[in-house]
Protein backbone atom coordinates (compact mmCIF):
# COMPACT_ATOMS: atom_id res chain seq x y z
CA UNK A 1 0.00 0.00 0.00
CA UNK A 2 1.78 3.23 -1.70
CA UNK A 3 2.00 6.48 0.76
CA UNK A 4 -1.49 8.38 0.20
CA UNK A 5 -0.22 11.54 -1.63
CA UNK A 6 -3.52 13.17 -1.98
CA UNK A 7 -6.53 13.01 0.06
CA UNK A 8 -9.57 14.49 -0.47
CA UNK A 9 -12.79 14.81 1.07
CA UNK A 10 -15.97 16.33 -0.05
CA UNK A 11 -18.81 17.28 2.67
CA UNK A 12 -22.34 18.81 2.60
CA UNK A 13 -23.11 21.67 4.81
CA UNK A 14 -26.41 23.38 4.95
CA UNK A 15 -24.93 26.78 5.50
CA UNK A 16 -23.90 29.06 2.15
CA UNK A 17 -20.65 29.18 0.95
CA UNK A 18 -19.99 32.80 2.34
CA UNK A 19 -20.54 31.47 5.82
CA UNK A 20 -18.45 28.55 5.40
CA UNK A 21 -15.58 30.96 4.05
CA UNK A 22 -15.73 32.86 6.76
CA UNK A 23 -15.40 29.53 9.40
CA UNK A 24 -12.87 28.46 6.98
CA UNK A 25 -10.10 31.80 6.91
CA UNK A 26 -11.14 33.76 10.33
CA UNK A 27 -9.36 33.44 12.83
CA UNK A 28 -11.84 32.69 15.25
CA UNK A 29 -13.00 29.88 12.31
CA UNK A 30 -9.92 28.38 12.22
CA UNK A 31 -9.47 28.48 16.10
CA UNK A 32 -12.95 26.85 16.61
CA UNK A 33 -12.68 23.66 14.11
CA UNK A 34 -9.48 23.36 13.15
CA UNK A 35 -7.67 23.92 16.09
CA UNK A 36 -7.88 25.95 19.56
CA UNK A 37 -6.70 28.88 18.89
CA UNK A 38 -5.82 30.64 15.40
CA UNK A 39 -4.43 33.98 14.49
CA UNK A 40 -4.64 34.59 10.18
CA UNK A 41 -3.40 37.10 8.13
CA UNK A 42 -5.42 36.47 5.13
CA UNK A 43 -3.47 37.05 2.03
CA UNK A 44 -1.78 35.08 -0.32
CA UNK A 45 1.78 34.90 1.14
CA UNK A 46 0.08 35.47 4.46
CA UNK A 47 0.47 33.20 8.07
CA UNK A 48 -1.82 31.62 9.88
CA UNK A 49 -0.74 30.34 13.14
CA UNK A 50 -3.01 27.46 14.83
CA UNK A 51 -2.42 26.04 18.26
CA UNK A 52 -3.82 23.03 20.04
CA UNK A 53 -4.62 22.71 23.82
CA UNK A 54 -2.17 21.05 25.26
CA UNK A 55 -0.12 19.95 22.13
CA UNK A 56 3.68 21.92 22.25
CA UNK A 57 2.83 22.15 18.31
CA UNK A 58 2.07 25.35 16.73
CA UNK A 59 1.18 25.00 12.97
CA UNK A 60 2.30 27.86 10.53
CA UNK A 61 -0.52 27.86 7.47
CA UNK A 62 1.33 29.56 4.26
CA UNK A 63 -1.18 30.91 2.45
CA UNK A 64 -1.56 30.51 -1.18
CA UNK A 65 -4.92 31.49 -2.61
CA UNK A 66 -7.52 33.51 -1.24
CA UNK A 67 -10.78 33.65 -3.32
CA UNK A 68 -13.59 34.19 -1.52
CA UNK A 69 -15.88 31.91 -1.27
CA UNK A 70 -15.12 29.73 -3.76
CA UNK A 71 -11.03 28.52 -3.50
CA UNK A 72 -8.84 29.05 -0.25
CA UNK A 73 -5.22 27.00 0.04
CA UNK A 74 -2.26 26.91 2.35
CA UNK A 75 0.83 25.38 2.43
CA UNK A 76 1.84 23.29 5.95
CA UNK A 77 4.70 21.03 7.02
CA UNK A 78 4.23 17.72 8.40
CA UNK A 79 3.62 17.29 11.78
CA UNK A 80 6.56 15.43 13.61
CA UNK A 81 9.47 16.06 11.51
CA UNK A 82 11.89 18.86 12.50
CA UNK A 83 10.61 22.71 11.46
CA UNK A 84 13.48 22.67 9.15
CA UNK A 85 12.32 20.11 7.32
CA UNK A 86 11.67 21.59 3.87
CA UNK A 87 8.66 19.13 3.06
CA UNK A 88 5.16 20.73 2.86
CA UNK A 89 2.19 19.54 1.81
CA UNK A 90 -0.63 21.74 0.01
CA UNK A 91 -4.47 21.84 1.44
CA UNK A 92 -6.79 23.47 -0.87
CA UNK A 93 -10.46 23.86 0.12
CA UNK A 94 -13.31 24.50 -2.84
CA UNK A 95 -16.53 25.79 -2.14
CA UNK A 96 -19.06 25.40 -4.72
CA UNK A 97 -22.49 26.28 -3.90
CA UNK A 98 -25.36 23.68 -3.44
CA UNK A 99 -29.08 24.14 -2.61
CA UNK A 100 -28.89 26.68 -0.26
CA UNK A 101 -25.91 25.30 1.09
CA UNK A 102 -22.25 24.27 0.41
CA UNK A 103 -20.35 21.36 -0.82
CA UNK A 104 -16.75 21.46 0.57
CA UNK A 105 -13.82 20.04 -1.22
CA UNK A 106 -10.44 19.39 0.85
CA UNK A 107 -7.59 18.09 -0.85
CA UNK A 108 -4.43 17.49 0.85
CA UNK A 109 -1.58 16.55 -1.88
CA UNK A 110 2.17 16.03 -1.07
CA UNK A 111 1.93 13.77 1.47
CA UNK A 112 4.73 11.39 -0.35
CA UNK A 113 6.96 13.69 -1.20
CA UNK A 114 10.47 13.12 -0.34
CA UNK A 115 13.10 15.41 -1.06
CA UNK A 116 16.43 14.51 -3.47
CA UNK A 117 18.60 15.30 -0.23
CA UNK A 118 16.83 12.63 1.96
CA UNK A 119 16.56 10.20 -0.87
CA UNK A 120 20.26 10.77 -1.23
CA UNK A 121 21.23 10.05 3.02
CA UNK A 122 18.29 7.07 3.11
CA UNK A 123 20.80 4.82 1.95
CA UNK A 124 24.14 6.55 1.56
CA UNK A 125 26.12 4.82 3.70
CA UNK A 126 25.08 1.63 2.18
CA UNK A 127 24.88 2.56 -1.32
CA UNK A 128 28.77 3.54 -0.69
CA UNK A 129 29.78 0.17 1.27
CA UNK A 130 28.11 -1.95 -1.51
CA UNK A 131 30.24 0.56 -4.42
CA UNK A 132 33.65 -0.64 -2.42
CA UNK A 133 32.35 -4.02 -2.65
CA UNK A 134 31.32 -4.50 -6.36
CA UNK A 135 35.08 -2.99 -7.18
CA UNK A 136 36.58 -5.31 -5.05
CA UNK A 137 34.81 -7.62 -6.79
CA UNK A 138 35.47 -6.31 -9.78
CA UNK A 139 39.20 -6.42 -8.90
CA UNK A 140 39.22 -10.11 -7.94
CA UNK A 141 37.06 -11.08 -11.50
CA UNK A 142 40.49 -8.72 -13.50
CA UNK A 143 42.77 -10.44 -11.36
CA UNK A 144 41.31 -14.25 -11.59
CA UNK A 145 40.95 -13.53 -15.54
CA UNK B 1 22.46 3.26 -9.40
CA UNK B 2 18.00 3.18 -8.28
CA UNK B 3 16.87 5.50 -6.30
CA UNK B 4 15.46 3.99 -2.73
CA UNK B 5 11.64 4.24 -3.32
CA UNK B 6 10.10 6.04 -0.27
CA UNK B 7 7.36 3.16 0.23
CA UNK B 8 10.07 0.81 0.41
CA UNK B 9 12.28 2.38 2.78
CA UNK B 10 8.79 2.84 5.08
CA UNK B 11 8.14 -0.86 4.43
CA UNK B 12 11.79 -1.53 5.78
CA UNK B 13 11.14 0.73 9.00
CA UNK B 14 8.34 -0.22 10.14
CA UNK B 15 9.38 -4.12 9.97
CA UNK B 16 12.31 -3.29 11.21
CA UNK B 17 10.63 -1.52 14.32
CA UNK B 18 8.13 -4.17 14.90
CA UNK B 19 10.94 -6.30 16.61
CA UNK B 20 11.31 -5.30 20.40
CA UNK B 21 15.14 -6.22 20.91
CA UNK B 22 15.85 -4.09 17.31
CA UNK B 23 13.43 -1.04 18.95
CA UNK B 24 16.25 -1.61 21.93
CA UNK B 25 19.38 -1.47 20.06
CA UNK B 26 17.90 1.59 17.89
CA UNK B 27 16.76 3.36 21.40
CA UNK B 28 20.39 2.11 22.95
CA UNK B 29 22.11 3.66 19.85
CA UNK B 30 20.12 6.89 20.08
CA UNK B 31 19.97 7.53 23.70
CA UNK B 32 24.12 7.24 24.10
CA UNK B 33 25.57 7.04 20.62
CA UNK B 34 27.62 5.12 18.46
CA UNK B 35 28.07 1.42 19.72
CA UNK B 36 29.85 -1.73 18.96
CA UNK B 37 28.03 -4.89 19.14
CA UNK B 38 29.96 -6.03 21.76
CA UNK B 39 29.04 -2.94 23.91
CA UNK B 40 25.52 -3.13 23.14
CA UNK B 41 25.58 -6.83 24.49
CA UNK B 42 26.97 -5.79 27.55
CA UNK B 43 24.20 -3.09 27.61
CA UNK B 44 21.41 -5.39 26.76
CA UNK B 45 19.75 -8.73 27.80
CA UNK B 46 20.98 -10.35 24.37
CA UNK B 47 23.79 -11.87 23.05
CA UNK B 48 26.31 -10.61 21.15
CA UNK B 49 25.37 -13.21 18.15
CA UNK B 50 22.21 -11.94 18.27
CA UNK B 51 22.80 -8.03 18.47
CA UNK B 52 24.92 -8.58 14.69
CA UNK B 53 22.08 -10.31 13.44
CA UNK B 54 19.34 -7.62 14.10
CA UNK B 55 21.99 -5.16 13.52
CA UNK B 56 22.64 -7.07 9.94
CA UNK B 57 19.53 -6.52 9.49
CA UNK B 58 18.90 -2.77 10.57
CA UNK B 59 21.83 -1.76 8.48
CA UNK B 60 20.16 -3.17 5.58
CA UNK B 61 17.20 -0.75 6.43
CA UNK B 62 19.08 1.89 6.50
CA UNK B 63 18.23 2.41 9.88
CA UNK B 64 21.82 2.40 11.09
CA UNK B 65 25.26 2.88 9.46
CA UNK B 66 28.25 0.94 10.28
CA UNK B 67 31.39 3.44 10.68
CA UNK B 68 34.49 1.95 9.10
CA UNK B 69 36.52 -0.29 11.27
CA UNK B 70 38.09 -3.97 12.12
CA UNK B 71 35.37 -6.28 12.45
CA UNK B 72 34.40 -6.55 15.95
CA UNK B 73 35.29 -2.91 16.55
CA UNK B 74 32.71 -1.44 14.21
CA UNK B 75 30.68 0.82 15.60
CA UNK B 76 27.61 2.02 15.01
CA UNK B 77 25.14 4.83 15.06
CA UNK B 78 21.76 5.95 14.35
CA UNK B 79 20.84 7.34 11.06
CA UNK B 80 17.60 9.15 10.64
CA UNK B 81 16.90 9.97 7.19
CA UNK B 82 14.49 6.26 6.84
CA UNK B 83 12.79 7.41 9.75
CA UNK B 84 11.79 11.01 8.48
CA UNK B 85 11.17 9.04 5.45
CA UNK B 86 8.52 6.84 7.36
CA UNK B 87 7.21 9.81 9.09
CA UNK B 88 5.67 11.06 5.89
CA UNK B 89 3.42 8.01 5.92
CA UNK B 90 2.50 8.40 9.30
CA UNK B 91 1.52 12.41 8.51
CA UNK B 92 -0.50 11.03 5.81
CA UNK B 93 -2.25 8.90 8.13
CA UNK B 94 -2.93 11.46 10.95
CA UNK B 95 -4.13 14.28 9.31
CA UNK B 96 -7.25 13.49 10.49
CA UNK B 97 -9.59 15.14 7.96
CA UNK B 98 -12.69 13.47 8.70
CA UNK B 99 -12.47 14.50 12.31
CA UNK B 100 -11.87 18.13 11.31
CA UNK B 101 -14.46 18.42 8.57
CA UNK B 102 -16.87 16.35 11.45
CA UNK B 103 -16.13 19.88 13.81
CA UNK B 104 -16.39 21.91 11.37
CA UNK B 105 -19.74 21.09 10.60
CA UNK B 106 -20.72 20.84 14.46
CA UNK B 107 -19.85 24.15 14.77
CA UNK B 108 -21.53 25.83 11.71
CA UNK B 109 -24.94 23.58 12.94
CA UNK B 110 -24.34 25.58 16.25
CA UNK B 111 -26.58 28.43 16.68
CA UNK B 112 -25.29 31.37 16.05
CA UNK B 113 -23.72 33.68 18.37
CA UNK B 114 -25.83 37.26 18.76
CA UNK B 115 -24.76 39.95 16.80
CA UNK B 116 -22.15 42.35 18.83
CA UNK B 117 -23.00 45.98 18.88
CA UNK B 118 -19.83 47.48 18.29
CA UNK B 119 -18.10 45.45 15.44
CA UNK B 120 -14.32 46.26 15.25
CA UNK B 121 -13.93 48.71 12.50
CA UNK B 122 -10.72 46.40 10.89
CA UNK B 123 -12.73 43.55 8.98
CA UNK B 124 -12.89 41.29 12.05
CA UNK B 125 -15.29 38.33 10.87
CA UNK B 126 -18.14 37.15 13.34
CA UNK B 127 -20.50 34.37 13.93
CA UNK B 128 -18.55 31.02 12.58
CA UNK B 129 -18.13 29.82 15.93
CA UNK B 130 -18.56 32.67 18.82
CA UNK B 131 -17.20 30.85 22.11
CA UNK B 132 -16.63 27.20 20.76
CA UNK B 133 -17.13 25.41 24.21
CA UNK B 134 -14.58 22.71 25.01
CA UNK B 135 -14.94 19.59 23.10
CA UNK B 136 -11.25 18.77 22.35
Amino acid sequence: MPIPDRIERTIDLAQPPQRVWEALTSAEGLGGWFGDHATVDLRPGGTAYVEWDGEDFKAALTIVVVEPPTRFAWTWGIQGLAATDPRRTYVEFTLAPSGGGTRLTVVESGCAQVPDELLDTAYGGNVEGWRKELAELADYLHAAA
Amino acid sequence: MPRPDPEAVAEAVFAALAEPTRRSILSALAARGPMTATDLASQLPITRQAITKHLELLSAAGLVLAEPGERRRIRYRVNAAPMAMAQSYLAALSRDWDGKLARLQRSLDAPAPPPEGTDSTDGMEVGADGASAGGA
